[in-house]
């Protein structure tokens, strides 16, 4: 037990100090893009339309690499800037979903025709859930 | 074994380089405009401040999943003809996988040549999307209830998921029949 337990925090600290320059180097990055243009991104890429909101959401999210932990770091400073909570959900869900970088990999290990399909399906899955998600949300109040 | 750390440190170097980068940029928007910089600095320090403790969190609960999961244990009950409780255990062996999906990627293509079905291989793909030790971070940034129905609503869909890959596997099966 005290072996698994040193391999289990040697492990940790491994991945937090994998984690923490992502994390320092994203926020520094979100909080210059937000200062820098805070009005362009509630209404110039985003904020046309919910549908296309949350389609360009899932395609950032997709093409996106990266720890999940960025996607909610900039997810939540988009949305606090004024991107539409459709473009964020779209974006995390996708981001953690579909793996454009990974899809090679993914067709190798476990076939060409399952990863095309379950990435092309993820991408619209994402979208279909940032609807889903935002309306519930309405629902509930 | 001998890849294995190179392959850590060569990761944890890609985040450090990242970083590098991010102050470069830094220091090149600071010889243009320096009052931009220092706020964009002051709204970094205020984040962070946020931030902080919610990584704490995340670092015990990390810690956690890694002392009591491993592989092997997922591999045990995610057998062939498992029925309702392999779904069950795609499920909850996706939510509870963490590190790179390479590894994983591994495993599954071991299950299926072990007799595994695909559609559990994409509900386990689908519900790593879940991620248990960064939760309190989704909380912190979308409130509870935001990643209650999230969470909800990423589990149906992993099951979906492995519905529709099913009936596309079925209809391929059925085309590659001479």
């Amino acid at each position: 037990m005290p072996d698994k337990l040193k391999k289990s925090a040697r492990k940790t600290v491994q991945a937090f100090i994998n984690i923490l320059p992502i994390v320092f180097g994203m926020l520094l990055l979100t909080s210059l893009v937000v200062k820098l243009f805070p009005a362009q991104l509630s209404t110039g890429l985003f904020g046309q339309n919910s549908f296309l909101d949350a389609l360009l959401g899932a395609t950032l999210g997709g093409v996106a690499a990266g720890h999940p932990l960025v996607s909610y770091v900039l997810g939540g400073e988009l949305l606090t800037s004024g991107v539409s909570l459709f473009a964020v959900t779209a974006l995390i869900v996708s981001w953690v979903t579909v793996g454009m970088v990974q899809l090679p990999a993914e067709a190798l290990l476990l076939g060409k025709r399952f990863a095309i399909y379950r990435n092309l399906m993820c991408y619209l899955f994402a979208i279909a859930i940032a609807f889903l998600t935002v309306y519930t949300l309405q629902m509930i109040g | 074994m001998k890849n294995k750390p190179q392959k850590n440190t060569k990761k944890g170097r890609c985040g450090w380089l990242f970083l590098a980068i991010v102050l470069l940029i830094y220091g090149v928007t600071a010889l243009f405009d320096s009052e931009l910089t220092l706020k964009a600095m002051t709204s970094f320090i205020h984040l962070l401040d946020k931030v902080l403790p919610v990584l704490l969190i995340v670092f015990i609960l990390i810690f956690i999943v890694n002392l009591l999961l491993e592989p092997a244990l997922v591999k045990k009950y995610l057998g062939s003809r498992s029925g309702i409780m392999g779904w069950l255990t795609a499920i909850v062996g996706g939510v509870l996988s963490t590190g790179p999906i390479y590894p994983w990627y591994a495993l599954l293509k071991d299950l299926r040549e072990k007799g595994m079905k695909t559609s559990l291989a994409a509900v386990f793909l689908y519900s790593r999307a879940i991620k248990l030790p960064l939760l309190p971070m989704l909380v912190h940034y979308f409130g509870i209830t935001y990643t209650m129905v999230l969470v909800i609503y990423l589990i149906v869909f992993s099951i979906i998921s492995g519905l529709v890959i099913e009936q596309i596997d079925n209809v391929h099966t059925k085309m590659d029949k001479p």
